[in-house]
């Protein structure tokens, strides 16, 4: 029995493995499918649009939309034309290209009560969540059923690991208020290019932090530009789930670059 | 997409005929994104959005009339654009396209 297209895409979806879809939705051969995957850093297709040029053409926009995470419209003629002097005279084939990518990670260190309620929260986010803590006792599964991970493990290991995979949709929450844990924790996450680095502690903890931090040589101004500390928004919160909507509610604004502040008291398009 | 799989796959199993429609379009200011999808089932059952709220109810006509046609996928746009084709739009002024299809791939 054949696999449909349909199949074979939820099933790259459950696996999390990169996927876009190719729509034909106007024109010659409308609803016609191509589905591009990557697994390793190789593509494959399936699925066709009718004609092997525009296969070809389309296949190949396709996996640079899903290598930059990219959703949109795109036109072409029936045989592939892609320039707007060869669609002159020919009916358009409009095609809408959907990248769908592996959920964002978001990595929390210290296994404390926050961590429950901002697992929660990022799960919700659609986050995939990771708690990593170095106490066996404290970081089991039982105590943080949400995390889509738990680690028993001191954080400079997992960042040499992994630190690799992280990006700018990736979130990294130091949580620990050791220093013992959170320096190298911080060090690690200034070592990838994750976007979000935030790190949990008053006023006085952060002030410490920084001085322990010199001491191993990370003191640049854009070293610790990068670290959002103390961690989250000044929502005035004090439960563990209030200060969670925080720092999510941080990380939301630090990627879009907005302001934070209400709608009431900005002007400008809402949805930018 | 992802997060209306499941009750794709339940109403699948059960026998339902199901179309999915998909945000690939946002002209001016839009609540969703393109790629937003939303799914109704033969019984006019739904999972997922496509705005807030706004056209959802004329999305599911939309579905059900495809299902009940067997017809291919088409585009419907919603909003205040040249061709007032629809009588619902966005309360934020915006234009959203989108392609409901039958999901029979």
């Amino acid at each position: 029995m054949t696999t449909t297209i349909y199949q074979q895409f939820t099933d790259y979806l459950r696996n999390e493995t990169p996927v876009a879809l190719a729509t034909i939705i106007e024109g010659p051969g409308i609803g016609a499918k191509l589905l591009v995957s990557r697994v390793a850093g190789v593509e494959t297709t399936s699925g066709t649009l009718g004609h092997p040029e525009l296969d070809r053409v389309v296949a190949r926009d396709t996996a640079g939309e899903l290598e930059a995470g990219r959703t949109g419209v795109r036109h072409y003629g029936p045989e592939g034309q892609a320039t707007p002097e060869d669609l002159i005279d020919t009916p358009t084939v409009v095609v809408f290209i959907e990248s769908f990518s592996p959920a964002p990670q978001m990595w929390i260190f210290g296994a404390v009560d926050f961590t429950a309620a901002l697992g929660r929260v990022a799960k919700v986010l659609g986050y995939r969540v990771t708690v990593c803590d170095a106490r066996e006792i404290f970081a089991t599964k039982r105590r943080f059923p949400m995390a889509d991970e738990v680690m028993v493990t001191w954080p400079t290991p997992v960042f040499e690991k992994r630190g690799s995979t992280l990006g700018p949709r990736d979130a990294v929450c130091i949580l620990t208020h050791d220093p013992k844990f959170d320096v190298p924790a911080i060090q690690g996450a200034l070592s990838t290019s994750v976007g979000y680095i935030g790190v949990m502690g008053s006023r006085k903890t952060h002030n410490k932090r920084l001085e322990r931090l010199a001491e191993v040589g990370v003191n640049s101004p854009e070293q610790l530009n990068r670290l959002m500390s103390p961690i989250g928004l000044d929502l005035g919160g004090r439960t563990p789930e209030e200060t969670a909507i925080a720092i999510c509610a941080e990380i939301i604004a630090r990627r879009t670059g907005h302001s934070a502040t209400s709608l009431k008291n900005t002007d400008g398009a809402i949805h930018s | 997409m992802r997060e209306i799989l499941d009750d794709i796959d339940r109403w699948r199993t059960d026998g339902k005929k199901v179309a999915v429609a998909r945000v690939v379009k946002i002209e001016g200011s839009g609540p969703r994104d393109p790629g937003a999808a939303m799914a109704v089932n033969e019984d006019g059952e739904v999972a997922g959005s496509v705005s807030g709220g706004c056209v959802e109810g004329a999305v599911v006509s939309e579905a059900l009339a495809i299902i009940g046609e067997n017809a291919p996928g088409r585009m419907v746009t919603f909003g205040y654009s040249d061709d007032e084709a629809f009588a619902v739009g966005l309360t934020c002024g915006g234009i959203i396209r989108l392609y409901i299809e039958q999901l029979d791939w």
